[in-house]
């Protein structure tokens, strides 16, 4: 059953990409059913769960032997507890959201077939990689999660700019691939296996050191899929690929992954407190860095994206806090899996009105036109930025809790820093709702120069929105109420309380307060004022966060120029060195030869010569030898 | 002397019978070309000649199959020849390289037709003047030399006695029974004769050179041991004299004489093998030579050779393993490093392939060197691969031909890869594994070699052999380069299509070259069993 749950995906990206044309008109069809097979799968596991006692809602299933070669073993086995049943219900239920709404958005794309076939193959991947029992079967589906990405951000090829986004995002995912793969042999030559089990049972017996590289590579590896500081690098320029894309990357899969590594080696984590330092060092820099960015971005979906970024920051955050905010960093994730889902189908849905048009500063009064995009659009705003008793206000607010829960400087330094994130959040989320759906119009004809005529998306489109809204508003108070979703974890992921010097209604208030400051600040920037049409200079911080605060030129003079120097310095010594020293003997040698040919003159009476001379040579050696 | 004091011989016939059948194929081949008429000869001295050398190959199977290679291993012909494991393995190779060469002599599709008949790689008529009116009547009758054959199968039958030889006497007649119809076939090409003809007269005189330093040599050994028998020599070393002569009480036991004698002996037999420095015969002949008559000679002649060498080693000389030893160490190497550094600025392929059979004189002395059970077994699993690696090389080279006959200069061989494929394809089979590259047997046998004389505690002569196989590599592949990798030129040459006789020998070779390579465990367990000497 469980088997089925990857399966179901993994048969439709085969059919769809094998198939042919032959499919082309259902295809689409047949991509959503195969998700949405999944989610079923998935329902009746959880219904199934749910019927068991806490501690023996963890299913297996050993499919048979990948590798087994003398004492190695490889399996390809399936864990299903009660972490992994969250994240396939939120992966099953948002993919087959928006494979509806793709349905909608790619109707004109002529090769949608193909779209839902990659599609299917990303669920797969990372229903693959969230079931996993074992690192190993983790890194194959990492690995698609990463081919899967490839392939849908450089979906439109034909533009160039798409084709290197992708690119970029599978260079630098193959930086934390690096890592996990290291992260995986370190874990084989210290524990002998792969499998959960038998590395968290091995944890106690490991040196500390062994733990934290260990646990430094699988935040590496984290890093890369999530989009952390410092390799965050590719997000910004993944939304290149078609809007569904973005939706699915940022909300139910990829970014979600690094998440998931970070708390399933929870056990790995606990045990090496230098790591987890690490983990949220690198988790409250991301927060700001993308909330930075995001209030900077004119590109609707870069905001967004750097949103995702800064919002994963805190999830990641709370994940280094260890069982302190391991419930919480997964929560927030389901949470931030329906909002940002809605926010993105929502960009999407505003794109496909406004020709494809994504600077903010050509919308503009758009809730006339989108009545159901704007409600939409704005629950889910209102979701993020933490307004009390929607679904981000109870995730977000139990993470800041948990970082004063830490306790003494450090805590007060983390309940800090996520404070003043949970302002920007307010901020630029208030500013990309200000510029896109308030205000006077500032639309302008496209390149092929039609007007815009925004309107309504069609109902395949804004049934997964309205549905996603109604996630946004309600999933937070669901779980929050009775300490549903607590209860439900617990059992896998522990969990503490830690000492904190404020309480949680203190906490809420605070974070109220910081998010209507923001929403201020937003409003007198651009809801009282005119927006311009063009992008005022700005001040430095503004034109640096613009430039995404620096990061690629930081990596092309950090990495790509030296490489470049490197490269060039190896193939000098190559040319000069190696080449040189083969050349050489190989000159050598002709030389030689050249010179011993000519004693080979073609005279019979010279070769007799030698013929004598060697014989006399032989005669003499004999002789000499027996003298000595 | 009454004559009922004359002993009849007491000959085993069954035991001599590989040699005796080859010889009497090759005198029946004679009184063929006396008596058969003109038409029939071809037909008749190639049924002959190939069913003699079948006749061989049998004999010698069954000889083996009777145990007379290990446990009936025995002296026979009075103390004349010894029939065991090493001497049957070798005149097996020697057999089947013989037969297959009768295949490569019989061609006749190669050269065009001349005035309506088919005709092969020999001369019309070789004692006519190149080109002169007796060698065109000659052509246009039709004449052809069929004694080719006979003289075949009796350097074949002085072969087969070379590495059984028990007596230096019969070593020497053994050597003048295969050299002197290798002189007369090398003189008798078809196209280029007079480099043909030079190449004759340089390998007669040479070999006359290097016989009579053999003959001297076998003169000493008798002063030393007042008897020319294997045996009867090893006891005189090891000091227990089976009788004393009494005209030699003053040179007996010399041993002044001892190491002089066999130093000549082994240089008799290295100049056969072409080791350096007596291996300055070797490229102008192997280029002279009619290409079929190289094939057999280089591949053949140096199975009896190293057969005969190793022989006197491991027979006659084991008591001086100390003397001897450095001397051919220093021989080995030599060959190695000049045969594989000369080869690189070679620009014919005949050429090359003769400086490439130097080197692998070199690795397969090193073999001989290092006296053990595993250096006689390497060293015959080595002389079986090597020999068909260079039959089935020299018959490539006779199929690629422009007007001026085969065309051996290197650069036209530039592109071949591209107009005839599979052809090339096979030549670079051949060219890796002479260069030793695994699953060929080149690769197999030099390992054997190698790891025998490592064993042996020759690693010094290992590190040496590696590097000249290094070496070597580079100038295999540099041909595999030009013939895959180089545009073909506007006029080079064309491959011709032979007939099935050229073909089985070029597909015999390349399947013994790659089931050796792939396969090796058989055939080297085969020369296991083979590899001790009877005494």
């Amino acid at each position: 059953m469980i088997g089925l749950l990857v399966a179901a995906p993994l048969l439709g990206a085969a059919l769809l990409l094998l198939g042919g044309r032959r499919l082309d008109r259902v295809g689409h069809w047949l991509g959503l059913a195969a998700s949405a097979a999944s989610l079923v799968f998935a329902l009746v596991l959880f219904t199934d769960l749910l019927g068991k006692d806490g501690e023996e809602r963890s299913l297996h299933q050993h499919l048979f032997s990948w590798v087994p070669v003398a004492d190695f073993r490889a399996d390809v086995a399936f864990q299903l507890d009660q972490l992994s049943m969250t994240f396939v219900l939120l992966i099953t239920s948002v993919g087959t959201l928006i494979h509806l709404y793709s349905v909608g958005y790619m109707e004109h794309d002529e090769r949608r077939r193909r779209f839902f076939g990659y599609l299917n193959l990303f669920l797969a991947a990372m229903l693959l990689l969230v079931l996993a029992d074992n690192y190993l079967l983790l890194y194959v589906g990492w690995e698609g999660v990463g081919l899967a990405s490839y392939l849908l951000i450089g979906f439109w090829q034909h533009k160039p700019s798409a084709a290197t986004a992708a690119k970029k995002a599978f260079v630098v995912n193959r930086v934390g691939d690096v890592g996990l793969s290291l992260a995986i042999l370190l874990m084989f030559t210290t524990f002998g296996s792969f499998s959960f089990t038998h590395v968290f049972a091995g944890v106690d017996g490991a040196s500390e050191a062994t733990l934290t590289g260990i646990g430094l590579m699988l935040l590496l590896a984290a890093c890369g899929k999530s989009a952390q500081v410092p390799l965050q690098s590719w997000l910004g320029d993944a939304m290149e690929g078609p809007t569904p894309v973005s939706a699915l990357i940022h909300a139910a899969t990829m970014v979600t992954a690094g998440v998931y590594l970070v708390t399933r080696s929870g056990v790995v984590f606990d045990a090496a407190p230098d790591a987890q330092t690490v983990v949220i060092t690198v988790g409250a820099v991301t927060l700001l860095f993308g909330a930075i960015v995001g209030c900077a971005k004119d590109d609707i979906k870069k905001a967004l994206a750097g949103s995702t970024m800064s919002q994963i920051g805190y999830m990641m955050l709370a994940a280094g806090l260890g069982p302190l905010g391991y419930v919480f960093a997964i929560m927030h994730l389901v949470t931030h899996g329906f909002f940002k889902a809605g926010l993105f189908l929502g960009a999407g849905s505003v794109m496909h009105g406004m020709n494809d048009e994504v600077d903010m500063r050509r919308y503009g009064g758009l809730r006339k036109h989108m009545p159901i995009t704007f409600a939409t659009f704005g629950l889910a705003y209102l979701a993020i930025i933490g307004f009390p008793y929607l679904s981000g206000f109870f995730s977000k607010d139990e993470i800041i809790y948990a970082g004063f829960a830490k306790g003494g400087n450090e805590g007060w330094l983390l309940g800090g820093v996520m404070l003043l994130g949970a302002a920007l959040t307010a901020y630029y989320m208030t500013r990309i709702m200000l510029m896109t759906f308030f205000g006077e119009k500032r639309w302008q004809p496209d390149e092929a120069g039609h007007e815009p005529h925004p309107h309504e998306s069609p109902l395949v489109m804004t049934v997964p929105m309205l549905i996603l809204a109604v996630g946004s508003v309600a999933a937070g108070f669901v779980f929050d109420s009775g300490e549903r979703f607590v209860k439900w974890l617990e059992p896998v992921t522990g969990l503490a309380h830690g000492d904190s010097p404020v309480s949680h209604g203190e906490v809420s208030i605070a974070a109220t307060v910081v998010m209507l400051l923001g929403v201020g600040g937003a409003y007198l920037q651009y809801g009282r004022r005119e927006v311009p049409a063009v992008a005022p200079a700005g001040r430095l911080l503004t034109r640096a966060a613009r430039r995404d605060l620096l990061q690629d030129d930081f990596n092309h003079v950090a990495f790509v120029q030296t490489g470049n120097y490197l490269t060039r310095g190896l193939v000098y010594l190559d040319h000069k060195l190696v080449d040189g020293m083969v050349n050489g003997t190989a000159a050598a040698f002709g030389g030689l030869s050249g010179r011993l040919r000519r004693v080979q003159n073609g005279f019979a009476r010279s070769y007799a010569v030698s013929m004598f001379g060697g014989t006399a040579l032989l005669v003499a050696a004999t002789l000499l030898m027996r003298a000595v | 002397m009454n004559p009922g004091d004359l002993q009849a011989p007491d000959i085993e016939w069954v035991a001599l019978s590989p040699s005796l059948v080859v010889f009497a194929a090759a005198v029946v081949g004679v009184l063929i070309e006396a008596f058969a008429p003109r038409s029939a000869r071809y037909a008749a001295e190639v049924v002959v000649s190939s069913v003699g050398l079948a006749g061989a190959f049998a004999a010698v199977v069954a000889l083996a199959a009777n145990g007379h290679g290990t446990s009936k291993s025995q002296i026979a012909g009075m103390g004349s020849l010894a029939v065991d494991g090493p001497a049957l393995f070798l005149q097996g190779v020697t057999v089947l390289v013989g037969l297959v060469s009768v295949f490569l002599f019989a061609e006749r599709r190669l050269e065009p037709v001349a005035h309506g008949a088919r005709v092969d790689s020999f001369a019309a008529q070789p004692a006519a003047v190149p080109g002169g009116k007796a060698e065109q009547e000659a052509v246009r009758a039709g004449h052809t030399t069929t004694e080719i054959f006979p003289l075949l199968l009796f350097a074949v039958g002085g072969m087969l006695l070379f590495p059984a030889a028990n007596d230096l006497l019969v070593l020497f007649i053994a050597l003048e029974i295969l050299s002197l119809p290798l002189y007369l076939l090398c003189a008798l090409a078809r196209r280029r004769r007079l480099l043909s003809q030079e190449s004759a007269v340089k390998y007669f005189l040479l070999g006359a050179f290097a016989s009579a330093f053999l003959l001297f040599g076998v003169a000493l050994l008798y002063g030393y041991a007042g008897t020319t028998s294997y045996a009867g020599i090893a006891d005189v070393i090891s000091g227990e004299p089976s009788h004393m002569e009494p005209g030699l009480a003053s040179t007996m036991g010399n041993d002044a004489l001892l190491l002089i004698g066999g130093a000549m002996v082994l240089m008799g037999l290295l100049f056969k093998v072409g080791a350096v420095p007596f291996h300055m015969w070797t490229p102008d002949v192997y280029q002279g030579a009619p290409t079929p008559v190289t094939g057999f000679m280089a591949s053949a002649t140096k199975v009896a050779a190293f057969g005969a060498m190793l022989r006197l080693m491991y027979v006659v000389l084991p008591g001086l393993q100390w003397d001897w030893e450095p001397v051919m160490w220093g021989v080995a190497i030599a060959s190695m490093v000049a045969g594989a550094v000369i080869a690189i600025t070679q620009t014919d392929v005949k050429r090359l392939l003769a400086y490439s059979s130097i080197a692998h004189a070199g690795f397969i002395l090193s073999g001989v060197v290092a006296v053990s059970e595993d250096g006689v077994s390497s060293v015959l699993f080595y002389l079986g691969a090597y020999s068909f690696v260079t039959l089935g090389a020299f018959a490539v080279v006779t199929l690629v031909r422009d007007a001026g006959g085969e065309a051996t200069h290197l650069s036209k061989w530039a592109g071949l890869g591209r107009r005839s494929p599979l052809l090339a394809a096979v030549f670079a089979l051949f060219l890796l594994a002479f260069a030793g590259i695994p699953l060929t047997s080149g690769f197999a046998s030099k390992f054997a070699v190698f790891s025998a004389v490592a064993q042996s505690g020759g690693m010094g002569l290992v590190i040496v052999g590696v590097l000249a196989s290094a070496v070597a590599a580079f100038f295999y592949i540099r041909v595999i380069v030009l013939m895959f990798f180089s545009e073909p030129r506007p006029d080079g040459p064309s491959v011709v299509i032979p007939s099935p006789l050229t073909m089985s020998v070029v597909g015999v070779a390349a399947a013994a070259t790659v089931v050796l390579g792939v396969a090796p465990q058989y055939f080297l367990d085969l020369a296991d069993q083979a590899g001790v000497f009877v005494r």
